[in-house]
């Protein structure tokens, strides 16, 4: 209920004004913060105000903006609208910084349902605000579909289409099992489907990830064993000292996260505590939660002490992280160096050191590179309204990969076909399917059943 | 005469309506168009079979009748996909037609309220929308409070063979030619559904030595949960295998034009999960062979029913298609096989209850609803006789959800899809399968038959020991832990590998690999093979299990918000129009019912929902 949302609330690309409207408790802030005119925590309410929506100092668009304080709004929360006047492509901009910002994209008829859960029904029965709401309704029904990119749609449709065809295989041999020519569902057979549909989700969760990389920056996880300088190299890239630096070794125990900006992508750090096999439990904690955080980040640096050998634990850690970019960052180059590269050659590596802060803009770079950040910048994802749709399309990724591992236990069909249908059914939710009965058409046109 | 109760048909659903309105302690007549066709099976011999067998069980379960006599009436019983898992096994049964109707009978004459009475029905009774009575053909009137309709295929029928039909029901019986008339006035919307029946056989005549044998199951079965089997799993009688072949299709091919239905002699909609062999070689015209069964239908009499085979084709092109087949070839067909039309209600108009929306106290089950198959009529007359009653009684109605039954999930089916081809129950029809269980029927339903007042006390206090067993043998096997060194041969076989610490029985049986057999010689008592079952099932998949409940649990939440009755759609701004004009004809009594509705997605739903709140809880969302 206190999140902050926000939505493009007037009909895609038809007349010169499109207003961006956002609801919460953080709006006002939200939008004061890309925002240049009046400062507008401290304009009264229900007041319009002339001023430039701006991001990293260049000019999105001129706009005039409505600052409607709680409780007198449509949702009973701070409201705040956009008037935009820059054409579809800088209202998605504005749109965009806005969820960078803090907001989420609302749902469909999101608004009158705050408006309702917050008492403000009497107003939604006035014809005025009646109509505002049938527009926003109406255009957000129309919205919710286009919103999926067609390709996307396309994709998510032959997937769908793939797995309806497999649940049929499943369902005749449950349904006819007396029939003489049904298929044949063997392991292999499911195993093999199921693998290609995983492989083609992959895809487009990767695919997806740039649009995200965009709204949510990337996740970089600093790993490495206790004392190599971890910490530093995160208080020197935020430029802040936020991590506990000591020169004991494993006294970074909690995990310290920080945002930085590189080539106008948010990039979000998270120190990690040392990652050695230890018996101190308050230490062991961390180093779990290292290896939990490794697994949600999109990119790991792992630093090495460039004065110290590597030895084979650390070896087979660093070979160990797979599923996620890693660069290696041999750290504390201005002392002598003993670490043998060429053991790591495989991987991508910069060297520098923190006190001369040498090779930090290398390691910058290399991430503007890894992640293709100026391309990416430079094409127009469609990619705001997906972050729910990458959710789901999450859950059907992992849905598949629980009914490859049924598979393998060797469970009944029955239970194979549970998480096939669920991650049909999250497949299905993303370009709005309803209630229908495709897999019996599938069934009956498909085999020829019955008595 | 009065009765609180006349039930109109004396087919699967009408046995089962009436003996669940009487049970209730109300005076019921039933009314058939012939006594000696109570309980008839006019096509397949069988009860059961997939989804049908779990529907039979629950119908057991809430008290009714099925099950009880399909046990003493059987020719041969099985379990479908005994192979597969738990969630879609099934019995069947091969119903002897002659004993199977007999002791239906018996069970009805026994219910003291019940009077059985001979007439042919032509005309309903009401006043102000009210149900008042029924009129028979001989000018009769017969005056209820609450009536329930399940004429089956009497209403208008029509048999095809060939060019020819004839209007008549089944065995040439008459059939009801007002009826469905006067429902057309009443304000229903009569549709028109087919299906068929293939040949009978003569066995004399049969060359069983080119056929391939189907038994019995070794194991003895009931399917119901409080008769154990009586009968000898060494007498059940055979059935077989037969295969059309590519001469079958060219007889079919060469004389389509003669079919009924491809003669453009039929108009009613049959189903496609029960085609006519013309269907199948047309529509699947790759595939070589279609597979047929030849079933007995009674110890008393020869026939063998050609599963399978049903056609409209004339008498003459049924004799070249019967001798085409490889065992067949010099067979004597005892009866041709026909297609059947009839009128049906359209099942949008009903309530969940199985009350019209149309007339008030008017209930209706089985093929009028548009359904197929005895099961599926028998548990729809079952909750018709249960709601007229307790309707009746001034209590709320019995409506079964889709996670509870799969006769819930037939109902709601009905009521919000509707459908436009005979209804035939399919597992897949049931997104919980999981826990709609051939099992659990009774853990699931037989509460609700005893508050009912169709399951007695014995049957319930029986569940409750049933329930305290599952909970002892539950609590047992994760109390008992076992060492590596007490682990039997079965148990170190079956998982391949030693076991290097100690482990409770029940973390043992969650590996798919160990059943709950290897583990009794552990147990501290002794327990039924269906208690063992139903423990073994519970453990072993409890992770998907505990998935379908989740999804469950989301339903229920919608489930649990009502649409009442006076909703005007009209004015909930924002709805999509075809959402609009589903929703004004289906009229969902639930937030979860529109959900299901093909055409009404999630913003309707969403809008639906604020639209609720705003108009029907006012008192909550005042300043």
């Amino acid at each position: 209920m206190n999140e902050n949302i926000c939505a493009i609330s007037t009909a895609l690309g038809v007349g010169a004004i499109s207003i961006v409207r956002c609801s919460g408790p953080d709006v006002i802030e939200i939008v004061n913060s890309i925002f240049k005119g009046k400062d507008l925590t401290k304009v009264d309410t229900h007041t319009i105000n002339y001023g430039h929506i701006f991001s990293d100092g260049e000019n999105i668009d001129e706009v005039l903006v409505s600052v409607m304080k709680a409780p007198n709004t449509f949702t009973r929360e701070d409201v705040v609208e956009i008037n935009c006047h820059g054409g579809i492509a800088t209202t998605n901009k504005v749109l965009e910084l806005l969820i960078i910002n803090g907001c989420r994209l609302a749902e469909p008829g999101e608004f009158s349902k705050k408006a309702f859960l917050n008492g403000r029904i009497d107003l939604i029965e006035a014809e005025g605000i009646n109509d505002l709401i049938s527009s926003e309704s109406e255009e957000s029904r129309k919205y919710a579909i286009s919103r999926v990119d067609g390709n996307l749609s396309r994709l998510i449709i032959n997937e769908r289409d793939i797995l309806v065809s497999l649940q049929a295989e499943l369902e005749v041999n449950f349904d006819f099992p007396e029939e003489a020519d049904n298929p044949e569902v063997t392991s292999e057979k499911l195993r093999e489907s199921l693998t290609s549909i995983l492989a083609d989700l992959k895809e487009l969760i990767d695919s997806s990830s740039n649009g995200s990389i965009l709204k949510n920056g990337i996740d970089v996880a600093i790993v490495g064993k206790p004392n190599v300088g971890k910490s530093s190299i995160l208080n020197h890239l935020l430029d802040q000292k936020k991590a506990i630096v000591t020169d004991i070794a494993g006294t970074t125990r909690d995990i310290v996260e920080g945002t930085i900006t590189i080539a106008g992508i948010k990039i979000n750090l998270i120190d990690t505590a040392g990652i050695r096999q230890t018996e101190d439990l308050v230490e062991k904690i961390g180093v779990d939660k290292s290896k939990e955080i490794l697994s949600t980040a999109d990119l790991a640096i792992y630093v090495i002490n460039s004065n110290e050998q590597i030895d084979e634990e650390e070896l087979s850690f660093i070979r160990s992280i797979d599923n996620v970019q890693k660069i290696i960052f041999f750290n504390k180059d201005d002392l002598e160096i003993n670490a043998d590269k060429s053991l790591v050659d495989e991987f991508i590596v910069v060297s520098g050191n923190t006190v001369s802060e040498n090779g930090l803009k290398d390691l910058k770079n290399k991430i503007i590179e890894l992640f293709n950040i100026n391309e990416i910048k430079g094409k127009n994802y469609n990619f705001l309204s997906n972050a729910r749709q990458i959710a789901l399309v999450h859950m059907a990724y992992e849905s598949i990969q629980n009914a490859i591992a049924s598979v393998d236990g060797e469970y009944p069909l029955e239970m194979i076909a549970v998480d096939i249908k669920k991650a049909y059914d999250d497949l299905g939710e993303i370009i709005g399917a309803t209630y229908k009965d495709e897999l019996l058409d599938e069934l009956f046109s498909k085999f020829c059943l019955g008595k | 005469m009065k009765y609180d109760i006349i039930v109109v048909g004396g087919g699967h659903a009408g046995c089962e309506a009436a003996a669940a309105s009487s049970k209730q302690g109300l005076k019921v007549a039933l009314i058939s168009s012939n006594i000696n066709n109570i309980a008839d099976m006019p096509c397949n011999p069988s009860i059961g079979g997939t989804a049908k067998g779990i529907v039979v069980r629950e119908i057991d379960a809430l008290g009714g009748l099925m099950g009880r006599v399909a046990d003493i009436s059987h020719l041969q019983i099985k379990m479908l996909n005994s192979g597969k898992g738990p969630a879609v096994k099934s019995l069947r049964a091969q119903g002897d037609k002659i004993t199977y109707p007999k002791n239906m009978l018996k069970e009805l004459n026994s219910l003291e309220n019940l009077d059985i009475i001979e007439a042919m029905v032509e005309d309903i009774l009401v006043e102000d929308k009210k149900v008042k009575g029924i009129v028979t053909s001989d000018n009769k009137e017969y005056l209820c409070d609450a009536l329930i309709l399940t004429t089956g295929t009497y209403l208008k029928s029509k048999i095809l063979v060939g060019s020819t039909n004839k209007e008549e029901g089944p065995h040439g019986e008459k059939c009801s030619k007002h009826l469905s008339d006067r429902l057309r006035e009443l304000g229903f919307e009569i549709q028109r559904l087919k299906t068929g029946t293939p040949q009978r056989i003569d066995p004399e005549t049969v060359d069983y030595s080119k056929l391939t044998i189907e038994e019995g199951d070794k194991h003895p079965w009931t399917f119901s949960f409080d008769i154990k089997p009586q009968y000898d799993v060494d007498k059940q009688r055979k059935c077989y295998l037969v295969y059309t072949n590519e001469k079958t299709h060219q007889i079919i091919r060469d004389n389509l034009t003669k079919s009924a239905m491809y003669g453009g002699y039929a108009e009613g909609i049959g189903p496609r999960y029960c085609p006519s062999i013309e269907d199948k070689v047309v529509r699947f015209a790759n595939k070589e062979r279609h597979q047929l069964f030849l079933e007995p239908e009674s110890d008393y009499y020869p026939d063998l029913y050609l599963q399978g085979f049903s056609t409209s084709m004339p008498e003459d092109v049924q004799e070249l298609m019967v001798h085409s087949l490889v065992g067949l070839e010099n067979a004597k067909i005892l009866k041709y096989a026909y297609a059947i039309e009839y009128d049906a209600i359209n099942p949008l108009q009903l309530t969940h209850s199985l009350e019209t929306k149309v007339i008030e106290n008017l209930f209706t089950a089985g093929q009028i609803n548009g359904t197929s198959g005895y099961e599926e009529a028998a548990g729809q007359g079952l909750i018709a006789g249960i709601n007229a009653g307790l309707k009746l009684r001034g209590k709320d109605p019995l409506i079964l959800k889709r996670n509870e039954s799969y006769i819930g999930v037939l109902i709601d089916d009905l009521c919000t899809k509707g459908t436009k081809e005979p209804y035939r129950l399919l597992t897949s029809r049931a997104e919980y399968r999981l826990i709609l269980r051939h099992d659990n029927a009774d853990l699931r339903l037989r509460k609700y038959g005893y508050e009912v007042g169709t399951v007695s006390d014995e049957q319930y206090q029986n569940l409750l020991k049933k329930e305290e067993l599952i909970e002892q043998l539950t609590n047992e096997l994760k109390n008992i832990v076992i060492s590596p060194k007490m682990v039997s041969e079965d148990i170190k076989n079956a998982l391949g590998e030693e076991l290097t610490v100690g482990i409770s029985l029940y973390n043992l049986l969650k590996r798919p690999q160990i059943k709950i057999e290897y583990l009794v010689e552990y147990l501290d008592n002794n327990y039924d093979e269906e208690i063992l079952e139903i423990v073994e099932i519970a453990i072993k998949y409890e992770g998907y299990i505990a998935k379908t409940i989740r999804e469950v649990e989301k339903m229920l939440k919608l489930e649990s918000k009502k649409i009442p009755n006076d909703i005007d759609y009209d004015k909930v701004n924002n709805l999509a129009s075809e959402a609009r004009q589903k929703l004004k004809q289906i009229r969902p009594q639930t937030v979860a019912q529109a959900t299901r509705i093909s055409g009404v997605n999630p913003t309707d739903i969403s809008i639906l929902t604020v639209y609720l709140k705003k108009e029907y809880s006012k008192d909550s969302s005042n300043e």
